[in-house]
């Protein structure tokens, strides 16, 4: 769906990075986690396209913009990286945004009985919250969330609040264990019984995460950012390769329509920096 | 009353001037819950080869100011899949659908239009001529008035459809191109196609696109559009669809004012999966709101 959009809050919880609330119609409450929106940041030309966030939270609540009852709403977290984000920081409660979504193919839960992990890099850690608080009602559930210093590591009280156990590693060693968040994830998998992964965050994390799934044989969904024009598979800007791509038989995925989330056996994950391109 | 919003391309009578562009519209499925398909002039379909087409490597698109490059690289499913999977959807809607195709040789495009010629659902064929010829040492069929010829020739042999050639704009002289097409048995004209441009990324000293270079759409290219329109709808005799950086209606009329009958709207469904249909009503209420009875009235009446 496509609608209109107040901003509730937009308050920066670190340094660059943000969480807005902003009102939706009804159905957003019925978004899956892991499933994106396409939002515009102004009216005019510059930006010109929409911009993808991962859905944080949604919820109802009273606002002032509603005279009775509740007002069903969503929440973004975000890093500014850009001239889109910055003009998003900027704004305050009572503007207004153009919203196109819920978009994409979300996390799949799976069995309750398990044990659920879910790994997190720095702004990745939003679905991650949202998928949580869906997981925790049926499910024991962990989160090992990584970044490169302090600032980078987000809302953990928040998963806390739900009842996750959480780890932290940091490259600098300012909060948690100094290091991956891969390596802590690995030891705690060598005891861990029946185990599902669920991992967003940089690429390069996503594929250290794939690999130890692949080693440990457990279960693991991927969520994929990618730059894309149009969110609904009309761009193909925004592919990532298939497990079966080769130069003469292409297997490419839309990231908008066939992801954000994978599984990490659907993807063809190669060698080097990018993983993805 | 109402007013009268059809046009006439080329022998096809579209319900009004709004098209969607290839490679912005899908196979026109994936819009239909953003719009009513059936309010549009014409769906153009993703551009459409012999054999199915990976594309080029990512990052294949960036944003630049007031417009977007792409270099995607003609990814498509291929004219087999098309015709099995994507054709019979058309049958449920009533819309004009028009089918847009480049091969690499002269001879690939002959067989894509002697496909397309079979299906009842296609109203008619656009023509990518913006495509290197393998054959010839990759230059592009079209910035070269007897690549363009020949190759508009082999199609028009192959169909009894209207012929619509979609002009690149990175020529020198774009009336040449024209000029060749219409004499190779073009039905109409689409002008322009994507200009071709580039970013570069300071930090990394790399271009941004993995492709290098890629075609620039959006606003950003209007004002290069409507002049180039202008020039080819004096030069020619057929009816020019006009294309590039339509984003509201007031774009869409400027475009028939220097000339085009029809438009296509790319870029803006990206942003705005709704865009063309809402050109379409705001074309409407403009005629309405100006007491102009028949929409035709407008086109090539630019006052100089």
């Amino acid at each position: 769906m496509q609608f209109n959009s107040l901003v509730i809050s937009n308050v920066e919880l670190s340094p660059g990075y943000w969480r807005m609330r902003m009102t939706a119609p009804p159905p957003i409450t019925g978004s899956k986690p892991g499933q994106f929106l396409m939002i515009k940041v102004n009216g005019g030309s510059d930006p010109l396209l929409r911009r993808p966030f991962g859905i944080f939270d949604t919820g109802a609540m009273v606002t002032e913009f509603t005279d009775c009852g509740s007002q069903s709403y969503l929440e973004i977290l975000y890093k500014v990286v850009g001239k889109g984000t910055a003009m998003l920081a900027a704004l305050h409660n009572g503007d207004r945004l153009d919203i196109l979504g819920p978009l994409g193919r979300g996390f799949t839960p799976g069995d309750p009985a398990g044990e659920k992990i879910l790994v997190g890099g720095g702004i990745g850690l939003a679905p991650l919250y949202f998928l949580a608080r869906e997981l925790v009602t049926g499910s024991r559930v962990r989160l090992f969330a990584g970044g490169r210093s302090r600032e980078d590591i987000l809302c953990i009280t928040e998963f806390e609040r739900l009842g996750v156990e959480s780890y932290v590693a940091t490259d600098d060693g300012t909060l948690g264990d100094r290091g991956f968040v891969t390596q802590v994830l690995e030891r705690h998998l060598a005891t861990a019984h029946n185990a599902t992964l669920f991992a967003c965050g940089p690429m390069p994390m996503l594929k250290a995460t794939a690999e130890v799934a692949r080693r440990h044989n457990v279960p693991c969904q991927v969520s994929l950012e990618a730059y894309m024009a149009c969110g609904m598979g009309a761009c193909l800007g925004c592919v990532v390769k298939g497990k079966d791509h080769g130069d003469n038989h292409p297997d490419y995925r839309c990231v908008c329509k066939d992801g954000p989330v994978f599984d990490h056996c659907e993807l063809l994950w190669e060698k080097g920096e990018g993983g993805h391109s | 009353m109402k007013p009268n919003c059809s046009v006439d391309i080329g022998g096809i009578s579209l319900k009004n001037p709004v098209m969607t562009a290839s490679g912005t519209f899908g196979y026109g499925q994936e819009f239909a819950d953003y719009l009513d398909l059936n309010s549009l002039g014409g769906i153009i379909t993703k551009g459409l080869s012999l054999k199915p087409r990976a594309g080029n490597p990512t990052p294949r698109i960036v944003e630049t100011c007031g417009g977007m490059l792409n270099a995607i690289g003609l990814q498509n499913v291929g004219v087999d899949e098309f015709i099995a999977r994507k054709v019979p959807f058309y049958r449920t809607i009533d819309t004009t659908v028009i089918a847009n195709f480049f091969g690499t040789t002269i001879e690939e495009y002959a067989e894509l239009a002697r496909r397309l010629d079979a299906i009842p659902e296609v109203a008619g064929l656009e023509v990518n001529i913006s495509c290197p010829n393998v054959k010839q040492g990759g230059i592009v069929f079209g910035t070269d008035p007897a690549a363009a010829f020949a190759v508009v020739e082999a199609v028009r042999e192959m169909t009894i459809k209207p012929v619509i050639v979609k002009l690149s704009p990175n020529v020198t002289d774009i009336v040449a191109m024209a000029r060749a097409c219409v004499e190779a048995g073009a039905d109409a004209l689409s002008v322009i196609n994507t200009i071709t441009g580039m970013a570069i990324d300071l930090k990394s000293r790399r271009p941004v696109l993995a492709n290098i270079t890629g075609g620039l759409s959006g606003p950003a290219i209007k004002p290069i559009a409507l002049r180039m329109v202008w020039q080819v709808a004096q030069a020619v005799e057929v009816p020019v669809i006009g294309i590039g950086g339509i984003m509201t209606a007031t774009d869409a009329l400027e475009f028939l004012l220097a000339g085009a009958t029809a438009v296509q709207v790319g870029t803006a469904s990206f942003l705005d999966p709704g865009a063309a249909g809402r050109i379409v009503r705001e074309i409407e209420q403009y005629l309405v709101s100006e007491g102009i009875g028949d929409v035709t009235e407008l086109i090539g009446a630019l006052k100089v």
